[in-house]
């Protein structure tokens, strides 16, 4: 057995799981908010990261500055959108709803595409030194950076709905809205502020990874991953989302290593977690921290 | 209305005559085939005890339900502190003043009762999610330990100190009430609707319940509009009471004026299991 491989992986699968679960608190913060499950979550990442390069390549802006005003535009891109197309579905199916999120889905896909084209594309380089040592270990910056910004959000998210006046506003719209209202929460505000900082902090998401493997349209399939990751945690669970995504990260590599060692069937990165969601949901149908009286769409 | 006395206020609301914080005017509410209010009007006085008491059904909750903003009036108007607020959302009128409870306990059942109560605060505090990024230069902690002690009062006043890091869900019934009432007065509401705040209590529940309600209306200054069914409270401690009857607005006065009101006898008698109630309740 190759060890040293094993090991690698399982770094990997933390590194890469704590980003899956950053994206799957986004996606649970909608869901919880306003119970839209949001198909598009994917191309947030893509967004956010093709509109960090852009400002970075375009008009040789420095990080700092580039980066933050990604963020001030994915902001107001989740206000726009929740307004302008997801406030007149309200009180509409819920199908119709997750249509309306799968076309939204499809339609940046192709925007994305057009505007910047199909093949991936490197940041221009933000750290000083490619690579730092740990424990006499040689790392790739990026990856801990990465894994940094990844535990940043998750510190910020807590902090968020423990203390914030909006994360409280939010906690109590995503248990009863008629009661939030009577309290003087404005319900349409907070559903725009979830998008906003949904789309927020999925472009971080898509940045760093934008970062690391350069940006493409493979970016999406974050969005895809989710799924398996939040069903595991529960769609209402913001810890269970991030539990889900550690999970997700693990077994992905988990099984390639098992794969790449023993099997050789091929691909079994992709699907293995796929597997193993299945399996749970047959023992645990509202997954491992989900509210029993949920809907499964 | 027809001929409904429009009572002159008992003394202990008698500063206040003439003042209306709060009036309706023709209301009429309708679901579908179901009027649940018909052309209902009346006023409620600033520092007034009101009480709405009514059969099950009679649309006691559904007018609490047209001044909170859960429901717009299909016709008629409503008017707080002289404003028409008929066309504005529950969240705009909470921020005007108007707080309430629910006649289905409403907690947030997986918070604290600390985080219950903060969120009553939610349009006193000014750090929004921008500023509340910058917590330590904005004043953001100033004015939050401003409102701790507020809250704390609050707390104090209805005797939760021993379960306020607790979870709201796991508290007894009454607690819950009495939380719920906390989480509304948290707002600073000039007008505070209770709907049915001691249902379901035992009697020593009852007797402290009474106690707030009384309390919040004369030290704390709020306007208390209250629907109960327990008759010996709602005559004890009310300065005036409607009374409603298959949405229609039956009768209105201080308790011994509706107590004496033929009409109100029928409307009880009218319903057999009812009577048995209220008989029940006065004993
Ligand atoms: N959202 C609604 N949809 C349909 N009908 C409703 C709705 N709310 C209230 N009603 C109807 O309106 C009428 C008045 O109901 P309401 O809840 O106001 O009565 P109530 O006096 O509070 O009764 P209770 O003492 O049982 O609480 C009832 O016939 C009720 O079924
Ligand atoms: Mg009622």
């Amino acid at each position: 057995m190759n060890f040293e491989l094993l090991f690698q992986l399982l770094i990997n699968g933390v590194i890469v799981g704590a980003l899956y679960g950053v994206v799957a608190m986004s996606f649970v913060l909608i869901y919880k908010a306003s119970r839209i499950v949001n198909f598009a979550q994917g191309e947030f990442l893509l967004i956010g990261a093709w509109t960090c390069w852009w400002l970075l390549t375009s008009w040789q802006l420095p990080f700092w500055i580039g980066f933050p005003i990604t963020l001030a535009f994915m902001m107001a891109f989740g206000i726009l959108l929740q307004v302008v197309v997801l406030r007149p579905m309200i009180g509409e199916p819920i199908i119709s709803v997750i249509m309306v999120t799968i076309g939204l889905s499809i339609v940046f896909q192709a925007l994305m595409k057009w505007i910047f084209g199909v093949f991936a594309k490197p940041f221009p380089p933000i750290f000083a030194s490619q690579t730092m040592s740990i424990f006499g270990l040689d790392v790739q910056t990026v990856y801990i950076a990465s894994l940094v910004v990844s535990l940043l959000i998750m510190a910020g998210f807590g902090w968020f709905f423990k203390y914030s006046k909006m994360g409280l506003a939010m906690r109590a719209t995503a248990f009863d809205q008629q009661v939030a209202q009577s309290l003087g929460i404005s319900v349409r505000q907070v559903f725009a502020m979830s998008w906003a900082i949904s789309a927020m902090v999925s472009a971080v998401a898509g940045v760093v990874v934008g970062v690391v493997n350069g940006v493409s349209s493979a970016l999406s399939f974050f969005g895809i991953k989710v799924f398996p990751a939040v069903i595991l945690g529960g769609l209402d669970s913001v810890v269970g989302a991030v539990l889900g995504g550690l999970i997700v990260g693990l077994l992905e590599n988990f099984a390639h290593f098992i794969d790449s060692q023993w099997l050789n069937w091929g691909n079994m990165y992709e699907i293995a977690p796929f597997y193993v969601l299945i399996i749970i949901l047959m023992i645990k149908p509202y997954g491992l921290f989900g509210t029993k009286d949920i809907e499964r769409v | 209305m027809s001929g409904a006395p429009v009572a002159t206020p008992p003394d202990r609301a008698g500063e206040a005559a003439g003042n209306p914080i709060f009036e309706a005017r023709n209301v009429s509410l309708r679901f579908g085939g179901v009027r649940a209010l018909t052309e209902v009007s009346f006023h409620i006085n600033k520092g007034e005890l009101f009480s709405i008491i009514g059969p099950n059904g009679a649309g006691k909750t559904s007018m609490v339900n047209c001044i909170s903003g859960r429901y717009r009036p299909t016709e008629g108007r409503v008017f707080f502190k002289g404003k028409d607020i008929t066309d504005m959302t529950p969240n705009h009128r909470a921020s005007l003043g108007i707080g309430r409870t629910f006649q289905n306990l409403a907690l947030f059942g997986h918070m604290t009762v600390l985080d219950n109560i903060m969120v009553g605060r939610h349009h006193l505090l000014k750090n929004n999610f921008l500023t509340g990024a910058l917590y330590w230069f904005t004043g953001a902690r100033q004015e939050e330990l401003a409102h701790r002690r507020e809250v704390e009062e609050i707390i104090d006043f209805l005797e939760i100190q021993h379960v306020r890091k607790a979870t709201a869900g796991t508290l007894s019934y009454g607690l819950r009430k009495r939380v719920e009432l906390a989480r509304a007065v948290a707002l600073k509401p000039d007008l505070i609707l209770l709907d049915e705040p001691m249902a379901g209590m035992n009697l020593e529940e009852k007797e402290d319940m009474a106690r707030y309600i009384v309390d919040l209306n004369e030290e704390w200054g709020m306007t208390v509009v209250m629907i109960e069914h327990d008759m010996g409270v709602v005559m004890d401690i009310s300065h005036r009471v409607m009374v409603l009857d298959f949405g229609r607005k039956i009768a209105e006065g201080s308790p011994e004026e509706v107590l004496a009101d033929p009409r109100v006898r029928t409307a009880y008698l009218g319903e057999e299991d009812e009577t048995d109630d209220v008989q029940q309740e006065v004993a």
